[in-house]
């Protein structure tokens, strides 16, 4: 089972690719999102997964806005922003690089 | 933006920790929502508060926001201790501004650039050796013609500037009639390129405006005085005015043909001229011995000083007109110093009280410091059990020193605030009585950002200077022993103590040289002047033409017919008024040598009985004695007895003879003695008695007629106490009998010897303001030290109490220490005052640091207030309820 150390550096990408799909999740959807989109083989964990969103927005990729919900709670959601995008396509082409090149490693090694 | 966010959630720091608070929260209901075990999914959260904080670091500046939260607490601490904080406030801002004045005068005096180009390839350049007063001495003035045979020899490595010494003077502009003054400064046609000004309308005058004598009537305004004095009007080009017809100028008649950019203020900081003319129209251009012109080198770049210097030199020295005696010019040697920021008296007369008045400022700072860090290291003591708690809950040293520190910039924020109302006050208050009110010293001072730089860099200073000692203190609390209750109470004190032993010092050397000040202007004021001041005005006459004595004579008369006039007579100028003229003196043929000098005064019959100088042999003047021209006639003289104890051995002066002449230049002058006087004051009230010679006020011609006169000085002594009040009058009476004159100025003696003390009276005012500030300041601290050292002592003064211990013996435990700092400090303050004091010898007058009167003041002040400031202390003490106190344990 793979720890969250195998998130290292790829929870910005995961999390920007699942707000570029659905806008406008909450912190449990985006874990739960990325649970379910991995067949449960990735999990975010709460401990890093707040100071990322947090992080990241004050970086500028995304914007937090609160909402109420059904239950009458409040709930903080997330959405892109432009930079967000941009920063996307930066994370995925750098992301298909190291598997290229991991891959690479593998083959000829 | 990310710079913006998080420096604006600074600010809404308990906002955005809520926030975050309930996102998390949300977060958690969600999961629990969707099935799982509460108690799981908070296991998995781990612990919320170091989530929160991870987000919080995140989300703000965590520096800035604990900056944020030690202001907070600060000026809740500043506002708790209101007595406390106002006092060092008050304390700090004082010493600050007395500072920043301080330091607005010096640079604006010495250390501020000329506003010109390249300021600093300027030199002055001045000549030692040469014999002024029958002295040698420096004289940094020059005549035309030297000058402009220097600056030919130089041309090409370095320009000459000449520039006159601005002088007030009498003009008329013809539009208007009315007589007016104003400054105005003799200057190089070629200065205005050289310093690469500007106009701000019209020209400035170029090197083809200074070519031939009188040739040239232009005249360029400051900025200033165009705006003073003419609203800026642009209508002012070519607009004529008559110039100081004292001087008899050939052409009177100028032009004004521009006024000169924004910022120029002249070159010699103290004045700022109002005009500039070109020197070849100068009336002292016919005397080549004259020496009027400030030489400026402007050295070209890359050009060394030494081969310059050296032709300067030959060239002066091998130069023979207008000098009688080349031997005089061999003894001669040039230096040149850096004029970056300009030249003159004023920098002279104040650079030494000025620097004395610095370190005074410098000590109320120091010992203001010193206060304040005693009232907060007294705090930081009572604060130790919150320090202790704060470490123990996990505060690192390096927090504990910034909270202290916070808070003691936000005192000397405070206090700079204050500072600045202060100093933007005091400099000009100051500047305002360096002179006479009817001479004002005029000194740029402004508040740029030289100014606020040294401010903010004396500000940060002085925190770290009074903040940095509590602040170790604060953080250095060991939370075990503080705790518990306090370890040894003593242990704290040494460093209060020698605060306490440095404030007394201070406050010696503040007191003593306060003393010295004060005396001086005691003893300078109070100087005999050898007549009577009392009821005697001075009115200086001009006419519009040179007028034969008979008028001058009529006017006299007339003068003495004025009821309320008890005498009145006639001189050149009023003794002490700012007029001299030396001689060199020869008797029974001798070669006069150069400290062979004698000082000389005209004045009409009468004269000495108006002065009440009492006539101690022989007769006064008479209506037919003359002053004679020079290799012609002889003349009748009044001599003093400094004189006639020095030329004529003082035996039976009456009847004998003697020679002057004028440095060398003109044949001699024969007089003889007809009368002897009791000695007077003549030049200076600081300088010792001259030897003086009153010759008559008329003088003859070459052909023996005797000589028109444009100018006088009229003295009465009138029988009102109020000489000022007969003043009106007396104008009338002068202006009816001579034909346009104009009274160009009215002063009483006792002004005119007030104004010889200025400058005495200014340090004796500032020295005794701040001497009695460090006094009220160390009384301030020394109370601080013993109110706290009594509240720590409190159990051990109750526990003695029960066990029966007398008050004196209380006052003795709680006082022996401080008072003991106290005397150690005075004694080094002794040793060093008597140290220091030749350094400001110039500055005193007939008083000697061991005079009683001297130092009597601060060993008595001192005691007295130390004693006043322990009364509240010890009093606290002595009532201690042993009960109360050990009960409250």
């Amino acid at each position: 089972m793979p720890k969250s150390d195998a998130l290292q550096g790829s929870l910005d990408l995961l999390v920007l690719k699942i707000l570029s799909r659905r806008p406008q999740l909450h912190g449990y959807g985006i874990m739960a999102a990325i649970r379910e989109a991995s067949g449960d083989v990735l999990r975010a964990e709460e401990g890093s997964l707040y100071p990322a969103l947090h992080r990241m927005e004050e970086a500028g990729w995304l914007r937090a806005k609160w909402i109420t919900k059904d239950t009458g709670r409040r709930a903080r959601i997330y959405e892109l922003t432009a930079a967000g995008r941009k920063q996307l396509a930066a994370e995925e082409s750098r992301w298909e690089a190291v598997i290229a090149a991991v891959t690479r490693v593998l083959r000829t090694a | 933006m990310s710079l913006w966010s998080r420096l604006a959630n600074v600010f809404r720091s308990d906002g955005l920790r809520r926030e975050i608070d309930e996102e998390l929260a949300s977060h958690i209901e969600e999961a629990v929502g969707q099935g799982r075990d509460p108690v799981e999914v908070r296991r998995a959260f781990g612990s919320p508060l170091r989530l929160r904080e991870a987000s919080m670091d995140i989300r703000h500046f965590g520096w800035l926001d604990s900056l944020r939260a030690d202001a907070v607490f600060g000026w809740r601490q500043i506002r708790k201790t209101k007595v406390m904080s106002a006092t060092a406030i008050l304390s700090l801002a004082l010493a600050l501004g007395a500072c920043t004045a301080a330091f607005r005068l010096i640079d604006g005096l010495f250390l501020r650039p000329l506003p010109v180009a390249h300021p600093e390839q300027l030199y002055a350049l001045s000549r030692e050796g040469y014999i002024q007063d029958g002295k040698p001495s420096v004289s940094e003035w020059w005549g035309n013609a030297d000058f402009r045979r220097m600056r030919a020899a130089v041309k090409g490595t370095a320009e000459l500037i000449g520039i006159s010494g601005a002088e007030r003077m009498d003009l008329t502009y013809r539009s208007d009639r009315e007589m007016e003054r104003a400054e105005l400064q003799y200057v190089s046609g070629w200065m205005f390129q050289s310093f690469a000004l500007r106009p701000a309308l019209g020209r400035l005058l170029t090197e083809d405006d200074d070519l031939k004598p009188l040739a040239h009537p232009y005249v360029v305004l400051s900025y200033e005085y165009w705006t003073r004095r003419f609203g800026r009007d642009p209508k002012v080009i070519g607009r004529t005015l008559t110039i100081g017809r004292k001087y008899g100028i050939g052409s009177d008649l100028f032009q004004i043909i521009g006024v000169v950019a924004d910022g120029f203020t002249g070159t010699e900081p103290g004045k700022t001229p109002d005009m500039f003319i070109p020197t070849m129209m100068s009336a002292l251009l016919t005397r080549p011995e004259a020496g009027w012109l400030r030489t400026f080198v402007r050295m070209e770049p890359g050009v060394a000083q030494e081969p310059v210097r050296d032709r300067m030199t030959a060239v002066f020295r091998a130069s023979k007109e207008g000098v009688i005696d080349t031997n005089d010019r061999l003894r001669q040697t040039l230096l040149m110093a850096s004029a970056a920021a300009g030249v003159s008296g004023m920098q002279k007369d104040f650079g030494l009280p000025l620097t004395a008045l610095g370190l005074l400022v410098t000590l109320v700072l120091l010992v203001a410091c010193a206060n304040v860090a005693n009232l907060m290291l007294a705090q930081a003591a009572a604060r130790a059990r919150e320090m202790a708690l704060r470490v123990s809950i996990g505060a690192g040293r390096g927090r504990l020193v910034q909270l202290v520190l916070v808070e003691s910039a936000m005192l000397a924020l405070l206090a700079a605030a204050g500072a600045a109302l202060f100093a933007g006050w005091a400099a000009p208050f100051v500047v305002g009585r360096i002179h006479p009110a009817d001479n004002p010293a005029r000194l740029p001072l402004p508040g740029d950002w030289r100014v606020f730089g040294f401010g903010l860099a004396l500000t940060l200073g002085v925190t770290v200077l009074f903040g940095l000692a509590p602040a170790l203190r604060a953080s250095a609390v060991r939370p075990s022993s503080a705790l518990k209750g306090g370890d040894d109470p003593q242990s704290r004190h040494r460093l209060m103590h020698l605060l306490i032993a440095v404030q007394a010092a201070f406050c010696f050397v503040a007191l003593f040289g306060a003393g010295l000040f004060v005396t001086t202007f005691d003893r300078l004021s109070h100087r005999s002047t050898g007549f009577s001041s009392e009821r005697l005005v001075h009115l200086d006459a001009l006419a519009e033409h040179a007028e034969p004595e008979a008028f001058w004579d009529r006017v006299t008369a007339r003068l003495r017919r004025v009821p309320g006039v008890e005498a009145a007579a006639l001189a050149d100028w009023p003794l002490l008024g700012g007029g001299w003229g030396y001689h060199n003196i020869s008797v029974n043929g001798s070669h006069p040598t150069d400290e062979q000098i004698a000082w000389f005064l005209n004045v009409s019959p009468g004269w000495v009985d108006t002065m009440n100088i009492p006539l101690l042999d022989g007769r006064d003047f008479r209506a037919k004695d003359i002053s004679p021209v020079a290799g012609v006639g002889t003349g009748a003289a009044i001599v003093n007895i400094a004189f006639a104890r020095k030329y004529l051995s003082g035996a039976n002066p009456i009847g004998r003879w003697f020679e002057a002449r004028s440095t060398g230049y003109w044949p001699d002058m024969r007089f003889q003695v007809v009368g002897l006087v009791r000695d007077a004051t003549y030049r200076f009230l600081r300088e010792p008695v001259l030897p003086v010679v009153y010759i008559p006020f008329h003088r003859t011609n070459d052909d023996g007629t005797l000589q028109a006169r444009v100018e006088g000085t009229f003295v009465v002594r009138t029988t009102d106490p109020d000489p000022l009040a007969l003043a009106p009058i007396l104008s009338q009476e002068i202006t009816r009998v001579l034909p346009g004159s104009r009274i160009r100025g009215i002063r009483t003696q006792n002004e005119i010897i007030e104004s010889q003390t200025v400058r005495e009276r200014l340090l004796a005012m500032l020295a005794l303001f701040f001497a009695v500030v460090v006094l009220a300041l160390a009384g301030i601290g020394l109370y601080g030290v013993l109110d706290y050292s009594v509240f720590q002592r409190q159990r051990e003064i109750g526990i003695r109490m029960a066990l029966g211990a007398q008050a004196g013996d209380l006052v003795r435990r709680v006082t022996q220490d401080v008072f003991s700092m106290v005397l150690l400090g005075a004694t080094a303050g002794v040793g060093f005052s008597m140290a220091s004091v030749r350094y400001i010898e110039t500055l005193l007058y007939g008083v000697k640091p061991a005079d009683a009167a001297v130092l009597g003041l601060p060993l008595i002040a001192i005691p007295v207030a130390a004693v006043i400031a322990a009364l509240p202390a010890l009093t606290r003490a002595v009532r201690t309820d042993p009960i109360h106190v050990l009960r409250a344990e």
